[in-house]
């Protein structure tokens, strides 16, 4: 499995490459990229920080997880940080498995996945300002009351 | 005795600081540990709320014991993607 955070460019061949296997029938594919809107205001830019460490860490658990859960053959997680312009491609995740079925289903629940629990924060820049994100769905707006 | 503490994204900017060490003692928690670092930092406090913890780069419970060495994230809500 192919698992990364960095501040380089994420390239979707690379991850696909990754993936690659003979027993694959299909090869999904998902991009997270920077739009330049949210809510109504003008996007600048985003600025992403990481616990690099960590997030890898759970990057691969979840990608494991969705490999038995899915029954994929393999998947490939990246994920950018630093600054990145509007259209830069931010998360990077391909998955293979043996029927198409599994390819949308199990990219889609890493995605939610991802979203909850890897330590990675967005700040959002525009023209007269700036904020951190806090993400909706992440477990830090839904954890028990025994983390708090 | 003393552990390392890692802040990140808002917190960060709010401590003016990604790193500190902290002094501990013995029968410390996350949660012990945490409300000393908020009444020396109360620039922090805002955060708690909604703050989860990360020991050696674990998700725990506040409860759990913290041992000399050990490396304590504060991670505020996440929003990669």
């Amino acid at each position: 499995m192919l698992i990364r955070v960095t501040e380089e460019v994420l390239r979707p061949e690379e991850a696909t490459a990754a993936v690659e296997s003979p027993g694959a029938g299909a090869i999904g594919l998902f991009l997270g990229v920077v739009r330049d809107n949210n809510k109504g205001r003008r996007v600048a830019y985003l600025e992403y920080d990481a616990y690099p460490s960590m997030a890898e860490k759970v990057m691969r658990e979840i990608a494991e997880e969705a490999r038995d859960r899915f029954g994929l053959i393999d998947c490939a997680v990246l994920h950018r940080t630093g600054r990145l312009e509007i259209g830069e491609t931010s998360l990077l995740i391909a998955v293979s498995c043996g029927h198409r079925a599994a390819s949308f289903e199990g990219g889609h629940w890493l995605v939610d996945e991802i979203k909850k629990r890897v330590p990675v924060w967005k700040k959002e820049v525009w023209e007269d300002g700036e904020e951190w994100i806090e993400g909706p769905e992440s477990l830090g707006m839904q954890a028990p009351a025994s983390m708090r | 005795m003393e552990i390392t503490v890692l802040l990140f994204a808002s917190v960060a900017e709010a401590a003016g600081a990604r790193r500190l060490q902290l002094p501990i003692e013995h029968g410390d928690t996350v949660a012990t540990v945490r409300d000393r670092l908020l009444a020396e930092r109360p620039a922090l406090a805002r955060f708690a709320p909604n703050l989860l913890y990360a020991l050696d780069e674990e998700y725990v419970d506040t409860a759990a014991p913290v041992h000399a060495g050990a490396t304590l994230a504060l991670i505020p809500p996440v929003s990669g993607g």
